[in-house]
């Protein structure tokens, strides 16, 4: 039997702003314990929250970015556990009547796009952090924890997608395009490490061409796309593994090992009912009315599929256009200059992604302080086309240019690296080369074709290096074919 | 009063909390206890069990109301957005917080490990 895996995606994204959710505490990352606290976010008695406007605009604008509804009535409900990190033993968020629903977000894989659907994107605050001291770290051997509320209250979005996810890496490909949209959008640093963008997977498998849902297994503690990846390949596998050996599949949320390369059980997954979800009375419902949403509209960048789309329409093949659609802000602007210069898109996304790339890091260069502009980029990607640059020589003169020597012809020329394409003189070195190699000539004559290599080399050796190595190539075997 | 009372509670039902699944099978009143991490025995579990449901009843009488026309209301105030500007106000001294704290250890709350099986129900973090 073969098995198709089904994943959905559930995504906690921090926002930055610069107060939390509810109260007026400062949000940072990596402050002194507790020093972000207030009544509100430590749950202290008569303390009430009032939303943080701006977190809303933010939730509006990935509710839009990701083409949902935004819904007109939505409320906060409280979701009832109880936990270290969470002071009033519930957390504010959203239930049955979420801010944004009914939404999808394109992924290619390299197979063409795919519509992912998204359910739900809702806006709840953030926990504090434990930390569990004694062997190990993990919460089982702990001899005490520390509890540090500074991140308690922090806004939070949560983005849930529909099961529409094939593979794994289909999964980290909706990962990669979901944290490129939201840092496109400004809402938030969405930094994996700091925690402040985080990745669940709900994992299930069904036979080939069922259409009902297995039992699904949620993921979770991957900290990083590639910790995503594995993680969901390794729960296909086990599923599919425990489905032959005829074990039922549990439900339950497991925790990925990135050292052991694998899964293991936390829990037993509770059903919802048991958060006890109810409205909360501290807060009053939020009317998000069209000219609100408008208004955010307005403020949408253009985003990351919208411009691969547009990268696509300029010629550029499928990985091209994904790594410049993604690619830092000053970089895609070089290449939208160069191409309103008259670059050839394709010549100015190579060198962009390829060469300029490599010479940043090389340099330790940050893309805002590169010395080139679209203009100049044109003119030397221009150079190459029309045959007075070779593709080696451009490097060198690329290196001129972004060590500040000038402009790529003043460098070409300063670093005598024009290339001779002029017919005639070509021809003249041809002409010479082949009269010093006669024993080479007559091995061409008697069929040995391929030494017209050599021949070849020992133009470009007579030119300096600077003659038309396709021109030479093309006169070479006219003339001894002559 | 009797009225917004009656018709926030059928309201509430109607969303589909946990309440109103609970009037349609017997609470399970062990298990609303250790949900709410409390400890009772036999003799409580009956007692208090006894006092939930006549309050579940009382609320299964508002269920009969007809609100079919009654537009949905999750609040009795007629208020909505009500927001704050993303505006950083100074935050609490923090020797002033932890003193609150029964334990502390470099400036973090110091708890307990003792959360067993239960430590890990929350999900968020």
């Amino acid at each position: 039997m073969t098995w198709a895996p089904v994943v959905g995606i559930e995504v906690h994204v921090e926002l930055r702003t610069l107060s939390k959710m509810f109260c007026g505490c400062a949000v940072s990352f990596g402050g002194a314990p507790n020093t972000n606290v207030c009544p509100t976010c430590l749950a202290l008695p008569g303390a009430l929250p009032v939303p943080n406007r701006t977190a809303l605009d933010s939730i509006v604008a990935i509710g839009l970015a990701l083409n949902c509804d935004i819904n007109e009535h939505s409320i906060f409900h409280r979701k009832n556990y109880f936990y270290t990190d969470l002071p009033k033993n519930y957390q504010i968020s959203q239930f049955d009547l979420p801010i944004a629903t009914d939404g999808w977000l394109e992924v290619d894989t390299g197979e063409g796009p795919r519509r992912i659907r998204i359910e739900r994107a809702h806006m709840e605050e953030d926990t504090g952090k434990s930390t569990h001291v004694g062997e190990g770290g993990r919460i089982h051997t702990a001899e005490k924890t520390l509890v540090d509320f500074n991140r308690a209250g922090t806004p939070l979005v949560e983005i849930v997608s529909r099961p529409d996810i094939h593979s794994a890496v289909e999964a980290r490909a909706y990962a990669q395009e979901l944290r490129a949209l939201v840092v496109e959008l400004g809402v938030s640093d969405a930094r994996m490490e700091e925690g402040s963008i985080r990745f669940d997977a709900n994992v299930s498998i069904r036979p080939h061409g069922d259409s009902e849902l297995g039992t699904k297994v949620e993921i979770k503690n991957m900290n990083s796309f590639r910790s995503l990846e594995r993680a969901v390949d390794h729960e296909i596998g086990r599923q599919i593994g425990a489905m032959e050996a005829g074990k039922p599949i549990v439900q339950e949320t497991r925790h990925w090992d990135e050292a052991g390369g694998l899964t293991t059980s936390m829990r037993g997954k509770e059903g919802s009912s048991d958060y006890r979800y109810f409205p909360d009375p501290d807060l009053v419902p939020l009317r998000i009315d069209e000219e609100w949403i408008e208004r955010i509209r307005g403020t949408l960048p253009e985003l990351p599929s919208t411009r691969r789309q547009r990268y696509l329409g300029q010629g550029l093949d499928s990985h091209s256009a994904g790594v410049l659609a993604s690619s830092d802000a000053d970089l895609r602007s070089l290449h939208d200059d160069a191409v309103a210069s008259g670059a050839d898109p394709t010549a100015s996304a190579n060198w962009i992604t390829g060469e300029i790339t490599a010479w940043m890091r090389r340099t330790e260069t940050e893309p805002g302080d590169l010395d080139l502009d679209g203009a100049r980029l044109a003119e030397m990607v221009g150079m190459v086309a029309d045959g007075d640059l070779s593709a080696s020589a451009a490097k060198d003169v690329l290196d001129g240019v972004l060590s500040g020597e000038g402009g790529p012809r003043e460098v070409a020329e300063a670093r005598d690296l024009i290339q001779v394409s002029d017919r005639a003189a070509v021809s003249e070195i041809v002409g010479s080369v082949l009269a010093d190699n006669p024993e080479a000539v007559a091995r061409y004559r008697d069929g040995e074709h391929k030494v017209v290599g050599f021949l070849v080399g020992q133009v470009m050796r007579a030119s300096g290096g600077k003659a038309d190595p396709q021109l030479a190539n093309e006169l070479l075997r006219a003339q001894l074919s002559g | 009063m009797t009225r917004w009372l009656a018709l926030t509670l059928a309201n509430v039902m109607r969303q589909g909390t946990s309440l109103c699944r609970a009037m349609a099978i017997e609470i399970d009143i062990a298990h609303v206890a250790r949900l709410a991490r409390l400890d009772l025995d036999e003799d409580q579990l009956a007692h208090y069990g006894a006092q939930l449901d006549a309050i579940v009843a009382y609320a299964a009488e508002v269920q009969a109301v007809d609100t079919s026309d009654i537009p949905e209301m999750s609040h009795p105030m007629g208020m909505e957005n009500s927001f704050r500007d993303d505006v950083v106000v100074p935050s609490l001294d923090r020797d002033q917080v932890l003193e609150m704290a029964p334990a502390q250890e470099d400036g973090a709350f110091l708890v307990p490990p003792s959360l067993g099986d239960e430590a890990e129900e929350g999900d968020e973090s």
